[in-house]
Formats: structure tokens, sequence, C-alpha cells
């Protein structure tokens, strides 16, 4: 309840005497890999996040991206492989003297301390000789509190704030180690919906201001679409593709990348002399592309309505249809035995059930079949 | 084996490992041992003697009489409490919970001074007892009632939060699929709740066997009629006969072996069936 | 959740339910619970209360019920801060580490709740006696452990301690693994994080059971007159003074010394009820 009235301040950001010192550096995998009992959950993974990059490691559940977050926490050693952190080899750092600022899921944070006490945790454990005084110590945690927006709220304890207020006292609390990099799980994981989408929002922005080196896991291609300067697909333990937005998108570098991202839709198809079979209809595959049964991943806004038939062209029959924001939606089968697919149209063309409709492709995502 | 900064070093984990199993060896495994050493040091035959002795067999059977006893009326009583607490919102009910479970801050030797003050020959209904001729303390019904009391809160507490953590939603359903209250209860209810009954039953039945102190108050210790068998324990030893003393002691640890594997069992192979802190 | 059901139905005692028997249940749990439990307690409080607050004064603080108020609380409190240690030691070896041995071990801690007492009492007065098992290794150097203060520890030791285990280990149990991570990607050593995150979140939990088996060993009887020796202003625990004043047929005394120890019992009953519930506001938000 007390979400809703907290939200109008999240995402205009209000200037604090925070001051991020340090440069950000890169952080490597290479060849990383890791299994539990046998049971391989990253396998052999090289990836480089930039100085002060924002990725995101995207994937199904299971795909290794929690695995591969934590093995840059230290919080899993390697079977195999090197971690660095800059130049330094990281690989056997033990987690304390990593100097990562990790949030986990849930956001651990200490139940019994006051959100004070939660923040200047990692100051007060630190060893006598690098500690700062008790003065400062308490002037840094009110600063961070500030940073991420709960000045005043120190007193409190975890348990009286809200789920974003919580998400906030666990970065403020990674922040204030003074981390070489920023180590998310599932930032927003557990927050609702509209809450998601503000503080990603503040996320980008305060990301922008301190220019950490971050690395966040995420099963939302939205989110990591939209928030990540880069996101990493993974599936099954391996890296599948590193990109852009654009390039996950447009580009995708396998066939799981192309069913994974976007509301692709796979059809098997097979690829003779140079054509696709489709609905009635043949498509020009790509450019020596070998003959054989392939799959074909089409998007809604793959699809656009042909004026004329012909070569190129084909035909789905209207199954379906449904309305998206401002436009329409028809959902189509192309052959029988095909699952359907979606095509988007302008809301002025109504269309019946049962009508066919001719198509044309505009981006063909092909793949043999494996 | 991780790195140390999320769990103890190996040779300390062993070190603490140790410190335990030495700390549990001595106060709790090693005065088990010694009860049945003790009992057997002198060959079978003062054993078998013992069990022979008519006091002692007299013992066994009340301590089974007053069980035999105890338990149903505490089961039946647990029942009860569990179905009105855990099915039903009402006031008082926190009230009411804290005070089933009052018997246990009580100590033993208060719990039996109550009833010596209720019906004792100088007791509230002392004189109207006497009058009847009807004897409670000093005799078998103060001894079951004692044992009652300090037993009272096994069953109900192993099934209030169980039926608690169970809701209402199945017993609606019964009750919607057009089965009697009785019908429900015996076919929904109590077999989802099976598993803490005996579980209860078990710690139910261990007390009242081996309740000493309340029962010491209110038996008058009068061999081959009021003594129950942890009374026998207490007289034998104090005639110095302590192999008796143990012989009967090893029957009560006996029967406390038997509880705690059935309980361990009934932990491991039925934990849904017990409540959340039963589990582990 | 809960307190809108309870304003919902502010003036009906019962909210209306499709279940039946609330009636029937209710009013048997209620009369059995008066008759078996509320009935001797009140008489007991009846009875002392004829001696006025100052017969009660007057009993208590006669230098024998001193004493023995002293020995069963000393005790008592000592065997409670021992447990509190090897309780907790015990609960995190068995939470946290996998050994063979690990689940006959968690049985046995149930022990003393499952042995009667008057039987673990000899066990402990024969072990602890001057020429017994471990008796005997004292004995040489003058130690006596039986038939003193010390063995009534010893024995107040055995039956507090799984009140102490059974209280810690869940809480244990359930406490996130990431908590212990999050503290470490801080920078915290294992010792700090034991200490600083691991332990205080239990303290709850420790506080309950450490009162749990302070009570338990208060009234204890069973267990300690055996190995206790029992000798007035020095080995004399409260409950055995109760005895001895019932065999005296001094009723009165015995009921002044019984509401004394009752009253203490509560007091550390509601300790553990506030400890609870200010860590239920505190730290669960309930």
């Amino acid at each position: 309840m007390r979400k809703a009235s907290q939200l109008g301040d999240v995402t205009d950001m209000t200037d604090t005497t925070f001051d991020f010192s340090g440069k950000p550096i890169a952080i490597t995998a290479e060849g990383l890999a890791k299994s539990f009992l046998g049971v391989v959950a990253v396998n052999g993974i090289d990836l480089q996040v930039k100085p002060g990059e924002l990725m995101a490691l995207l994937g199904p559940s299971g795909s290794g991206k929690t695995t591969l977050l934590r093995l840059f926490a230290g919080l899993e050693t390697p079977t195999a492989g090197r971690i660095l952190f800059g130049d330094e080899d990281a690989t056997h750092l033990p987690v304390r003297e990593r100097r990562v600022g990790f949030m986990f899921q849930h956001y651990a944070l200490f139940k019994h301390m006051s959100v004070a006490e939660n923040v200047a945790y990692g100051l007060h454990v630190r060893p006598r000789r690098l500690r700062p005084s008790g003065a400062e110590i308490r002037k840094r945690a009110e600063d961070l509190l500030e940073l991420v927006q709960l000045p005043g709220l120190g007193k409190r304890y975890p348990a009286q704030l809200s789920g974003g207020q919580r998400q906030r006292v666990a970065l403020a609390r990674a922040l204030a180690v003074e981390p070489r990099v920023l180590l998310l799980d599932e930032p927003f994981g557990a927050l609702d919906a509209q809450v998601r989408r503000d503080l990603r929002r503040w996320l980008r922005e305060l990301h922008d201001r301190t220019g950490h080196t971050t690395l966040f896991v995420t099963h939302d291609q939205e989110e990591a679409l939209e928030l990540a300067d880069r996101v990493a697909i993974l599936n099954r333990g391996r890296l599948e593709q590193l990109g852009g937005a654009d390039d996950i998108l447009d580009h995708p570098a396998t066939p799981f990348v192309a069913g994974f991202v976007g509301d692709a839709v796979r059809l098997s198809v097979s690829v003779e002399a140079g054509w696709i079979s489709l609905g009635r209809g043949k498509v020009p595959a790509p450019f020596q592309f070998p003959a054989g049964p392939a799959e074909l991943f089409i998007r809604p806004y793959d699809l656009t309505l042909a004026h004329s038939t012909g070569h190129g062209t084909f035909t789905g029959k209207v199954v379906g249809t449904r309305r998206v924001g401002s436009a329409r939606r028809a959902e189509l089968i192309l052959e029988d035995g095909l699952p359907s697919v979606e095509v988007t149209l302008p809301l002025e063309h109504a269309v019946l059930k049962g009508e066919e409709l001719h198509l044309n492709l505009l981006t063909m995502r092909l793949f043999p079949a494996r | 084996m991780r790195e140390t900064a999320l769990t103890e070093s190996r040779p300390l984990q062993w070190l603490l490992i140790a410190a335990a199993v030495a700390f549990l060896a001595l106060f709790l495994v090693l005065p088990l041992v010694a009860v049945f050493i003790e009992a057997l040091h002198r060959g079978i035959e003062p054993l078998l003697a013992t069990y022979a002795d008519e006091d002692t067999l007299a013992a066994i059977y009340l301590t089974l009489i007053v069980a035999a006893i105890t338990v149903p009326l505490n089961l039946v009583f647990g029942l009860a409490a569990a179905w009105a607490i855990a099915k039903f919102e009402f006031r008082g009910k926190s009230l009411l919970i804290s005070l089933i479970d009052l018997p246990f801050s009580v100590s033993p030797v208060v719990s039996g001074l109550t009833f010596v003050l209720l019906f004792g020959a100088q007791g509230v209904f002392g004189s109207a007892l006497d009058a009847w001729d009807i004897k409670i303390i000093f005799a078998v019904p103060g001894i079951v009632l004692a044992t009652i009391f300090v037993t009272f809160p096994f069953i109900a507490r192993e099934l209030i939060p169980l039926m608690q953590e169970q809701g209402t939603s199945e017993e609606e359903a019964a009750l919607t699929l057009g089965a009697s209250g009785l019908r429900t209860f015996m076919t929904v209810t109590l077999p989802n709740v099976r598993w803490a009954l005996l579980y209860g039953v078990l710690l139910c039945n261990a007390r009242a066997m081996g309740e000493f102190g309340a029962v010491s108050v209110v038996s008058g210790h009068i061999r081959g009629l009021t003594n129950t068998m942890p009374l026998q324990v207490e007289i034998l030893y104090n005639e110095y006969n302590f192999v008796g003393a143990f012989a009967v002691s090893a029957l009560l640890a006996g029967l406390a072996l038997v509880t705690l594997v059935a309980k361990s069992i009934l932990e491991w192979r039925h934990a849904e069936g017990l409540s959340t802190g039963r589990r582990h | 959740m809960t307190v809108s059901k309870v304003t919902g139905q502010r003036f009906t005692f019962v909210r209306p339910s499709a279940l039946p028997g609330f009636g029937i249940t209710l009013g048997f749990a209620t009369t059995y619970l008066s008759l078996i439990v509320l009935l001797p307690l009140v008489v007991l409080v009846w009875r002392a209360s004829a001696l006025g607050l100052d017969g009660i004064w007057k009993v208590a603080t006669t230098p024998r019920v001193m004493a023995a108020l002293e020995v069963s609380f000393m005790t008592s409190a000592l065997a409670a801060l021992l447990n509190a240690f090897f309780g907790t030691l015990v609960a995190w070896v068995l939470v946290r580490y996998d050994f063979p041995g690990r689940r006959l071990l968690d049985a046995a801690v149930d022990l003393p709740f499952a042995l009667p007492t008057a039987v673990a009492g000899i066990a402990l007065a024969a072990l602890y006696a001057p020429n017994g098992w471990i008796g005997a290794l004292f004995a040489p150097w003058g130690i006596k452990i039986a038939f003193t203060p010390l063995g009534i520890f010893i024995a107040l030791v055995f039956i507090g301690l799984p009140f102490v285990v059974r209280t810690v280990q869940p809480v244990l149990q359930d406490f996130e693994r990431e908590v212990e991570e999050a503290s470490a990607t801080l920078g915290a050593t294992r010792l700090q994080t034991v200490f600083r995150v691991v332990l205080p979140a239990l303290v709850p939990a420790l506080v309950t059971g450490v009162a749990l088996a302070f009570a338990r060993a208060v009234g204890e009887y069973g267990s300690v007159i055996f190995i206790a020796g029992n000798i007035p202003f020095v080995s004399e625990i409260a409950p055995l003074l109760i005895v001895t004043r019932l065999e005296e047929f001094d009723y009165a005394g015995a009921s002044a010394i019984a509401v004394v120890m009752l009253t203490i019992s509560f007091v550390a009953l509601l300790i553990i009820n506030s400890v609870q519930a200010l860590s239920r506001r505190r730290y669960e938000g309930a």
C-alpha cells in the first residue's frame, strides 16, 4: 500500500553528496565452467563485461545464468577456466576480497539490523586499519540512503519496508563497500509489475551516474533488452549470443535465440532448390542455404499482407483475431499440422474467420534443422 | 568443500562435531548406557527375580492402567480442542492456547500438591469424600488425575498447529459434497492428522508411564497398591536394592528408546503429516 | 488480515462457519481444561492466599526456604547458561554439517524428554557418585559431584538441553544461506559472519529455549533428588521442600512455596512471550 506513494520520487534523481571514486574495470570469463556433482551448470563460457558497461545475462531457468553470476562473485568455485577482474586473475580470490557488490534476488537483508546498520555492515567488518571512523561510516550510510532515495529510513528494520524499498536498501548496502563491479541477481524478480518498471528506469539512471561495471541476471527479455547495453543470452550453460538489442532481435545467431527472443513461432519447413514451401506458396531461401529440413522463426511483425499474389508470397487461413494495443493481430494457419502464426494488421482492416490472406515474409530467420 | 568465507574449515568442522558428540555422549547417552549396565552387571538372575517380584508386577500393571486411562482422555480432549481452535475463529482463542500449555510450566510437584489440596484429608473436598468413603489421594484416582494434568498438553499441541496449517477447505469441500459433520471429521480431518496424532500419543504415553514428581506426591507409596514403575524405582533405590531399581529402570529406559525410535521414524517418513516444527 | 477479520465481526463471539461442532468441542475442551488444570491451580492460589501476601512472604523468606530457592534458581540458571552454549553448538552441528551418525545424534537429543526422570536421576547418581564411573575420576582430587549442588547442576543440564536445541534448530534450519553469502560479499570473514549475522538472528530463539530450560529446571524433581543429597541449606531444592512440608502436613507452607515457584515460572513464560512478540514485530513485520 505504501509502495504507490513512494513511487513518485523513485525516478527523479536528486543530487546527493555520494561520491563514487575508482575507475570501473572489466570483468572477464575465460572458458569458465562449473558442474555440481556431475551436472553441468556452466559449460565453457567466454565473456567480457567492459568497464562501465551494463550487461544483462538472459536465459530460461536452468540456463546457468545465476551460476555464472555467482562464479564472478566467488560464491562458487569454477571447475575450469579463469575469471579476470581488470588484468588481475581473480579465479581463486576469496569472495570477501573480491569487492563485488552482489545483490541477491530476495535481497538477503540482515533482518535483525536496522536499515542503516545493513548499509554500514560492509564498512564495519573491514579490518581495523582499513575501517573508517564511526562518524564517517554513519555519514556514508546516510549518503547512500539518500542516493537510493530512502533518506531518513535508517532506523527502520527491513521488515518495515516495502519490496521496492528493500531492493534499494540492498543496492545501497552493496554500493557501500565501493565495489569494483556490481552483480545483480534478478534485481526486479521479487517486485510487482508497476514497481518493476519504475525501478528499472531508476537503476539505469543510477548506473549512468555511478558508472559501475554491472552484470545483472534476468529471465525477462523485455527487461534485458530495454535496460542493458549488451545482452548475453545463455542456454544450457552455454553463451548463445552476445550483443545489443538490435543484434539480438534482428540477427539471432542461433535457433535458440531466434526462438527465445520476441514472440517467435517455430515452423519446421524444408528447403528445396533454394525455395521454402509455405502455405500454397513459396518463399526464397537465403543464398546457398543447404537443402533439407530447416527451422523457420516467425514473429508477428515479420509478416505483412501482400498486395499481389506471385513469387515469394504465400497464404494463410485466419483462425482468430485479437486486439493488441493500437493494432489488430490475426492468427493464421499456413499449413495443416504447423503451429499458427500471427500477423499484425492495421486496425481498420477487419478480417473474418476462415478468410485467406496473402502474405509476405519481411525477415528471414532460417536455421538448418538440428 | 567450499572456501572458508562461506563455511568453516574442515578441521574446525570436525572439532565442533567432536565437541557436540562428546557433550551429548557424556550428558545424554552415558546415563542411558549406565542404566542397562547397572541392571545387568550382576547377571541375568537378579534381573529376572526383580521382574518376578509381586510388587514390581503390581507397579507395571498400575503403570499400564494409568496410561490406558490417561492417553485416551487426553486424546479426546486434544481432538476437541484442536477442532475448535484450528477450524474456527473466536474470541479468547490465544488465551485458550496458552492455558492448554499451562501444565508444562508448572512443576510436577506443584501439580501433585494441587490435587492434595483438592482431595486430601484436609483438602477442599476432603471431608465430603471421607463421608462417602471415596479415596482419591494416596489411591489410584489421584495418580490418574495427576498424570492427566502433567500430560494434558501433549496431544493437543501436536494437533493444533497442524490443523491450523491445513485450514478448513477440505472439510468445506466434504460438506458441499453432502457428507455429514461426523463423517467429514472421520473421513477427512482424522486421516489428515493421523501421524501427528500418533506422535502426540507417543509423547503423552511416554510421559504418562514415566511421570514421577506429581505421582509421587499423591501416591502415598503403598507397595503393591499405589506404586507405579517410577515410584518402584525410587523405593528399590532407597532400599539399596540397586540391581532391582535399575532392572525396573531398564524397562522404562526401553520404553523411552522405543518412543524415540518411533518418533524419529515419524519425523523422517511422515514429516508432511506433522506440524512444521516437527519436521527436520 | 487477521485484524480485519476481527474488526469485521466485532460483536460476535465466533465467526460464522459452515463447519459443525464448534459448540460441543469448545464446550468439552474448556470444561475438561477447567476441571483438570484450572480448578486445581485456583485452589492452590486460594489456599496460599489464606496466608495473605505477608504470610507467603514470611514463609518464602525463612532461611531454609530461601536457601532452597537459591539452590534451585542458581543451579537452574547455570545449567540453562551451559545449555545455551552447548545447545547452540549441537543445533549448529546437526543443521550445518553432515557426518555419519548425525540422525542418531539428532534423535538422541530428545532422550531427556523420553526417559522417565526417576530413571535419569538414579543413573546420574550412579555415574557421578564418588565410586561411579565419572565420580571416581574426580574423587582423587577431592571433587565431589553427586550429593552436592554440582550434582544438581548436572541433572538440570541433562533435563534442559533438548529445550535449547529444539528451539534453536528450526530457526537455524530456515536461516537463508543467501544472507551469509551477502555478508561474505560485503567483505566479512567467516567469523564475522557467524558472530554478527547468524548468531544475532538466533537470539530470540535462544532466549526462548533458555527460558524454557530454566523454567523446567526450577520445577524439576525426579532427576534431581537422587543426585542432590538433599542436605538442607546446601543441596535441597525448592520442589523437595514442598514435598517435605506436605509430609509434615504443613499444607499452607507447601502452598506458599508452590505459589512463589509458580509466579516465577509465569514470569519466565511472560519473558518468552514478549521476546517472541517483540522479535516478530521487529524482524518479521507481523
